[in-house]
């Protein structure tokens, strides 16, 4: 039951939305499309469901080409980031509607609404008007529409986007389990790279309609292929640095050094870039190995289980994310550390090398 | 710049409220000090934004005064109480440059053009948007449009408060990132009392010195964000601030020890007060996976990168542990230890344990 | 090959159909007409661009473009401003929302020639409401059969009433549109009322408004109906505008050859302005 793309493209007059695309989703678990808005993930999504046609490629459905394919012949759902509900009808109808037109049993209807009011705790609501909801209630009633249908594919859109944040928590914990063992495809569009985390399943990273990188989520954010996927893939923002390689060591052109080991030390000689993830650089000493960094402290932010200070290395700007609380002074300089093992190293072309 | 006293303030949008149910916000007494900066936390419907519009003049409220440095407000219209709000979509005029938009408040006050000019510009380096000056507003991104509805509330040397209400909402995640320290670099920088409203955790804490949370229209905890952390007075806070939130698991209580599913769990002092619905709250960061402890099953693991989140039920009871290096696999048995002095204890709600003296 | 769903043409083809039938068909019997000359029973001969030259030229013509020109502008300068001013005094909230919105409507509703006939009526300086009073208790003399100044006044005051509250419906819909943060911004931004109009409610507005002044202009220019009935075009030649001068050569004097060469003058002019105007006022939204 596969979604497969084969160099599926999407121009608008000249300019290219989605550049050659080639992807397999798989049914069973939850695949993400992670990036920046703009990045192409409602275009692709749209490519998908059939809501724009593609200006070359094939789409196939478990094995059948749908490319041409109306949505409505494809058995698809979407749910939107935007609360998408027929005001006049109940939660129950609206639960009910894409059965409706299906033109299925009235006991059968019963049965599939219920079920999913039932997993959606919408239950008490069945009753009710969508203005009669809560933000979360509505988008619960767009998923629970979705999961009666019993498509063969769902596309949800930035569907928590407009959630406050422990309802986003809540309903993101409970959004994998809702899905597996449907059998459907699932694609999941968002713009948070924790929510990829915690959804976890494959992602695919997209940047300026390409996608970047593919595959088992925690997998990609250790080991990012390219500058640019490790960019899209981090919050806050990778750390990277400008650096040269001489011999067996590594020296960053804002000055620290430090001996090469493993991969890393059979590159060639010559420029590289630098990369860390925000958390693997700390404010305090803690194994010999590691490098120091020095720099005037920008701005610091502290969220109660951890600090935060962004500090100027050279010419760019850097952060340390630690767990406690740390007495930083704005203004003043501050050693911080890291251990070279989590460094990623990128070649000029972006590529990642070690 | 000013300090900022709500005194037995209280609002409700019913003409004759009958109860406390009826009142949108409960009683509530506050001092801000000058050139702090406070963010207002809480779900949707808490009643931040009630307060939000009390304290800009929006709404007057039906009980209680607002004093700005001692001098009552209350019943004074936005426009002469010297304040600036950010809101959630960014305002800007869409006609006028960049430049015109950071002048408009300083115009309209009259102020003389050369001081505009200096002055606008000293905002425009501080926002980074000098070489924007000459473009026309419509046409910048979300997050350039919101720095230049921040700027337009900077630009007056006069505000006694910036208020920002959600104003991150448009933004992408890598872009709050960088508004929100370039919003914390200009507290630093030009010492405004700020008051900042959302439902997001990370962006009050961060933001703030001092938070202000919110449920139901009644203020549960007023604290720094390490209060907030360390000692929810609330289990609402617990839950509501931390990612997971703490877990707040049922517990019996005999002779002052405490029972979750039925083992003894140590906590971190004395047990306060007497009957009532108590339960244990600790932060799944406190809560460790070992040989010894509670015995639990493993329901699910997730991966977020930096560290795994398991979580494990103890009987009926779910419990959330942050585990660093090597997880479980799902469905095994595994033991947990929670680190006594950070274990609560709340009874109906608040906080029922002393710090300090281990029970 | 790719299977790409054609069916869409299928919901086009009753508009092509039915544009085909009551724009372009008649167009070109008039085009047809407009470059021969008949002397009835159905013969025709061929008279090349005679008739448009003999038009251009006319005094009558010209005259009467003349009159619909000052009337259309007299139109959109009155009918414009005033739509705005009653769109920004109207509520935007509350109970008298639907209660102003129907009363505006109201003028709209009635048709045309009975509009005329009104007005005609409510003037007459005997038995006419406004008519008696303006001469008989206030004692203007006042008789738009007679006077060709009160003639226009009247054929104007008429326009107005009958036609601001498209402009002011149009407007109403563009500034309830506009989020109550940008108030609340302007004030704490100390703007003035102007201010608010200038910067926030007219930029807002600008693309109804666009809408609004290329209905008036088309509207107010091809009007026929309603000074027709009002005044036959009279006193004189006074109220004779184009449109009603174009009848009177086609239906009057069944001069069908200039006729037809005149209307498609006027659609020409009609045409181009629409797209000046049009070009004009959206100028600014292409970066």
């Amino acid at each position: 039951m596969a979604l497969e793309l084969q160099a599926v493209t999407k121009r608008v007059g000249q300019a290219v939305h989605i550049k050659e695309t080639s992807l397999v989703f798989e049914p069973g678990r939850f695949n993400v499309l992670l990036g920046e808005t703009g990045s192409g993930k409602t275009s692709l999504i749209k490519l998908m469901a059939g809501l724009d046609r593609l200006a070359s490629g094939k789409l196939l459905m478990n094995g059948r080409d749908v490319t041409g394919l109306s949505p409505q012949k494809r058995n698809i759902s979407l749910v939107h980031q935007f609360f998408v509900n027929y005001p006049h009808m109940t939660v129950f109808e609206n639960i009910a509607s894409p059965l409706r037109v299906a033109g299925l049993a009235a006991s059968e209807i019963q049965g599939r609404v219920e079920a999913a009011a039932d997993v959606l705790k919408l239950r008490p609501m069945l009753k009710r008007r969508p203005h009669e909801l809560s933000g979360g209630q509505q988008q619960r009633t767009a998923l629970a529409r979705a999961i009666a249908k019993e498509s063969t594919a769902v596309f949800l859109d930035e569907p928590l986007a407009n959630l406050d944040y422990k309802l986003r928590e809540e309903l993101r914990d409970q959004l994998p389990e809702l899905f597996a063992g449907r059998g459907a495809v699932v694609v999941y569009a968002t713009s948070e790279p924790a929510e990829a985390l915690m959804l976890g399943g494959m992602t695919a990273l997209m940047q300026d309609g390409r996608v970047t990188q593919f595959g088992p989520t925690a997998q990609i954010y250790r080991r990012p292929n390219t500058l640019v996927s490790a960019r899209v893939f981090s919050d806050p923002p990778i750390n990277a640095a400008p650096a040269t390689k001489t011999g067996d060591r590594m020296r960053l052109t804002a000055g620290a050094e430090w001996p090469l080991a493993g991969a890393a030390a059979s590159l060639a000689d010559g420029p590289y870039t630098v990369a860390v993830r925000p958390h693997h650089v700390r404010p305090m000493h803690a194994e010999a190995s590691e490098v120091k960094l020095t720099g005037p402290i920008m701005v610091t932010e502290l969220s109660g289980s951890e600090s935060s200070a962004h500090f100027r290395l050279g010419e760019d700007t850097w952060v340390s994310l630690a767990p406690g609380v740390h007495p930083f002074e704005v203004g003043a300089a501050h050693a911080f550390y890291m251990d070279p093992a989590n460094c990623f190293y990128f070649a000029p072309d972006g590529a990642l090398v070690a | 710049m000013a300090k900022i006293t709500l005194d037995k303030l209280r609002h409700s949008y019913m003409a004759n409220p009958s109860g406390p149910q009826d009142y949108a916000l409960k009683e509530l007494n506050l001092d801000w000090e000058d050139g702090g900066a406070y963010a207002l936390l809480g779900p949707s419907g808490c009643g931040k934004s009630t307060l939000l519009n009390i304290i800009s003049g929006l709404l007057v409220p039906s009980e209680g005064r607002i004093l700005f440095n001692d001098k009552d407000v209350t019943q004074l219209p936005p426009d002469r109480r010297n304040i600036a709000q950010v809101f959630q979509f960014p305002v800007i005029y869409d006609t006028m440059t960049v430049f015109d938009n950071l002048a408009f408040p300083l115009r309209n006050r009259g102020i003389d053009e050369s001081r505009v000019k200096t002055r606008v510009e000293e905002i425009a380096a501080m926002l980074d948007v000098t070489d924007m000056l000459r473009t026309r507003a419509a046409n910048l991104t979300p997050d350039n449009k919101q720095k230049i509805s921040m700027g337009r509330g900077l630009v007056r040397e006069d505000v006694n408060v910036i208020m920002f209400d959600e104003p991150l909402t448009v933004i992408d995640p890598h872009l709050k990132w960088k508004l929100r320290s370039k919003l914390k670099e200009l507290h630093h920088r030009v010492r405004a009392t700020m008051i900042y409203v959302t439902h997001d955790q990370t962006e009050a804490l961060t933001f703030a010195d001092q938070v202000v949370v919110m449920q139901d229209g009644e203020v549960v905890q007023i604290g720094t964000p390490v209060d907030l952390f360390d000692r929810p007075q609330h289990t609402f806070v617990g839950h509501f601030i931390g990612s997971p939130g703490m877990n707040i698991l049922p517990c019996d209580l005999r002779d002052g020890r405490a029972f979750v599913a039925g083992h003894q769990v140590s906590l971190e002092g004395a047990v306060t007060g007497s009957s009532g619905r108590t339960e244990v709250g600790i932060r799944p960061e406190f809560v460790s996976l070992g040989a010894t402890g509670l015995p639990a099953t493993v329901r699910k693991v997730s991966d977020l990168g930096r560290h795994a989140v398991v979580e494990a039920m103890l009987g009926d009871t779910k419990v959330n542990a942050i585990v660093e290096g090597a997880v479980p696999g799902q469905g095994e048995a595994v033991h947990l230890t929670f680190r006594p002095d950070q274990t609560r204890l709340y009874r109906d709600g608040w906080i029922a344990s002393e710090q300090g003296k281990a029970a | 090959m790719r299977k790409v769903n054609q069916k869409g043409w299928l919901f086009v083809l009753p508009v092509v159909v039915l544009v085909a039938f009551n724009a372009l068909i008649p167009m070109m019997t008039v085009v047809n007409y407009s470059v021969q000359e008949t002397f009835g029973d159905n013969v025709f001969f061929w008279h090349g661009l005679g008739w448009f030259e003999d038009i251009l030229k006319s005094d009558r013509f010209q005259a009467a473009l003349g009159r619909q020109a000052f009337f259309t502008f007299l139109i959109l300068i009155i009918e414009v401003p005033l739509g705005v001013i009653i769109a920004l005094s109207m509520p935007r909230k509350g109970f008298w929302v639907p209660v102003c919105l129907v009363t505006m409507a109201l003028p709209m509703l009635i048709p045309w020639n009975v509009v005329g006939a009104m007005w005609n009526i409510f003037t007459l300086p005997d038995i006419g409401l406004l008519g008696y009073f303006l001469n008989h208790v206030l004692g203007i003399s006042y008789d738009m059969t007679q006077n060709p100044t009160a003639a226009w006044i009247t054929v104007i005051t008429m326009d107005v009433w009958h036609w601001t509250s498209l402009v002011v419906l149009l407007c109403y819909a563009g500034l309830v549109s506009i989020p109550d943060a940008y108030y609340q911004a302007a004030k704490i931004d100390g703007a003035s009322n102007w201010s608010v109009f200038r910067y926030i409610q007219l930029p807002k507005m600008k693309q109804v408004l666009t809408i609004a002044v290329l209905l008036r202009f088309m509207d107010s220019f091809n009007v026929y109906t309603e000074p027709f009935v009002l005044t036959g075009g009279g006193p004189g030649n006074s109220t004779t505008l184009l449109s009603i001068d174009l009848v009177k050569i086609a239906l009057g004097q069944f001069d069908l050859g200039p006729a037809a060469a005149m209307s498609l003058i006027y659609f020409a002019i009609t045409l181009f302005a629409s797209w000046l105007f049009y070009t004009l006022m959206t100028r600014n939204d292409v970066k």
